[in-house]
């Protein structure tokens, strides 16, 4: 008998978390259409999820490109077709790896970040003094988040795209042996838009899942400084996997004809 | 006349904990009500409910007569702009300086351009003794009285209707805590507000109110005007008033 309650009681926790998630992604995507609209407020997050998140996705998007570029050319070594280094390094990039390495650094700098903040916010009390205070802390904090990080998160990586072929074209031309005209011609010439805007429409789904999943477990944290960890910890975990998830999802969706 | 606030039959339970019995309450117009008990007797809880932070599971919440049990949105933001509340922690938004903090009601609940709602604040913070240059400073940078003030300030910001107290004095020394008192009175007197206090600092409670209910077991067990709190006859309300160890109270040491 006893496993069978543990096994319902899990059930029912499971069952609990998808609830309250799409409870709370409802109330924020109604926040998202009705007034008021804090435009201040999603600039300024903007700011923080986008312009700062530059640095860290440029790095990594730059030495994948390298890493990839090598990976395919000693790979393509094997059976004489390393001349084809710039094409798969564009399509791994924009389809692929630009926005999932950007989601997965926005994941673990933003979405932390977030929880943090929003869970500080609710065990100090923060969040009631905003309902007390006439303004609906939905609209106030998720809104301005989500709306800020779908924005940013598609310019994010169409930057983190174009310094990862650049990656990709420094160790071609300088360790290899390409010369940077064929390099480039071959890249522009293979990559269609949809291969881009394919990537770009995946990066604003990653923006929403890393916005929503800070803010998720920042609300629902609970018993001080400890609680505060660990929904950080749930933050970034959970819109990593989400993140990958959702990515098989979408280029099922967006390819699959 | 209407009450200002009335409460029929709350109850509200987390688990299988039950924190409020029905609770029956009613605060007149422009009274100063405090509500006293032990820790953990469900004083938060019910302010927490007329506040709509907190869902009842049963009874009846009115504002002015109308019921705010169960509404929410933007009725909710309607209501919500006849309340202020100090916070036991401040609540200070952290993020925010001084200022922002005080004009925070007035900008987003009530349309107030920035810079007027500016001038409001600093006028408010003077109301609590705090000068314009601490205007500009961050919470984080005030001691604990000087953010009591603060959230005092934020909380009288928009003249508000009914302002709310939970525990204003706790964890403030005692001077720091009669200075607390004193500006309770004063404001809300200056505002014309009603006022509903939580606490268990009985010289504050004398102080601050002209009535008093004490909640215990979940439940309102006694209530009236201020004067009679020591010729109650009722042996739970003695204990608690003289802090005795030995009553009808038992405190549950595990919880």
């Amino acid at each position: 008998m006893n496993v069978f309650a543990s096994i319902g009681r899990a059930v029912l926790t499971v069952l609990a978390h998808i609830g309250r998630l799409a409870l709370f992604t409802g109330q924020a995507v109604a926040g998202i259409v009705s007034p008021p609209i804090y435009t201040r407020l999603i600039l300024a997050q903007m700011m923080r999820i986008g312009y700062y998140s530059l640095p860290v996705v440029g790095l990594t998007a730059f030495f994948t490109g390298g890493v990839l570029a090598l990976q395919i050319y000693l790979g393509g070594n094997r059976f004489g077709a390393e001349a084809i280094v710039p094409q798969v390094v564009v399509l791994g990039i924009t389809r692929e790896l630009g926005p999932v390495i950007a989601g997965l650094m926005i994941a673990g700098r933003v979405s932390a970040a977030i929880a943090a903040e929003i869970g500080t916010m609710k065990v100090t009390e923060q969040i009631d003094a905003l309902t007390t205070l006439a303004t609906n802390p939905m609209k106030y904090l998720v809104v301005p988040r989500i709306v800020a990080a779908v924005i940013s998160m598609p310019i994010l990586t169409a930057i983190g795209d174009s310094i990862g072929v650049l990656g990709g074209y420094v160790v071609s031309v300088y360790s290899l042996d390409f010369t940077g005209y064929t390099y480039l011609k071959n890249t522009v010439d293979f990559a269609h838009r949809e291969d881009i805007t394919s990537g770009l429409i995946k990066a604003a789904v990653f923006g929403f899942i890393v916005a929503l999943m800070g803010c998720y477990n920042g609300f629902n944290s609970k018993g001080g400084a400890q609680g505060v960890g660990n929904a950080t910890t749930n933050a970034v975990v959970t819109s990593s996997i989400l993140i990958l998830a959702a990515d098989y999802v979408l280029t099922a969706l967006l390819f699959h004809r | 006349m209407t009450a200002k606030i009335q409460l029929i039959g709350v109850k509200k339970r987390f688990g299988s904990k039950v924190v409020l019995d029905g609770v029956d309450l009613t605060i007149e117009k422009q009274s100063s009500l405090v509500i006293i008990g032990g820790s953990g007797t469900g004083k938060s809880v019910t302010i927490k409910s007329i506040l709509g932070i907190l869902r009842p599971d049963e009874g009846t919440i009115l504002v002015d007569g109308e019921d705010v049990t169960h509404i929410d949105g933007s009725a909710r933001d309607r209501v919500m702009r006849k309340f202020g509340m100090l916070f036991q922690g401040g609540a200070l938004f952290d993020s925010l300086p001084v200022w922002e903090n005080v004009a925070f009601g007035l900008i987003q609940g009530h349309g107030v351009p920035r810079a007027k709602a500016r001038d409001i604040a600093i006028q408010k913070l003077a109301k609590v003794g705090l000068t314009q240059d601490v205007a500009f400073l961050s919470p984080a940078e005030l001691s604990g009285g000087m953010q009591k003030r603060v959230g005092l300030a934020r909380a009288i910001a928009a003249d508000p209707e009914i302002i709310f107290f939970d525990e204003p004095t706790t964890g403030l020394d005692p001077i720091m805590a009669d200075i607390i008192n004193d500006l309770i009175v004063s404001t809300v007197k200056d505002v014309g507000a009603t006022a509903l206090s939580i606490t268990h600092d009985m010289i504050s409670a004398r102080k601050i109110s002209d009535h008093i209910a004490m909640l215990y077991g979940g439940r309102i067990i006694w209530t009236g005007p201020t004067g009679e709190i020591d010729r109650t006859g009722n042996p739970y309300v003695d204990q608690f008033i003289h802090g005795k160890a030995e009553g009808p109270i038992k405190m549950a040491v595990k919880a």
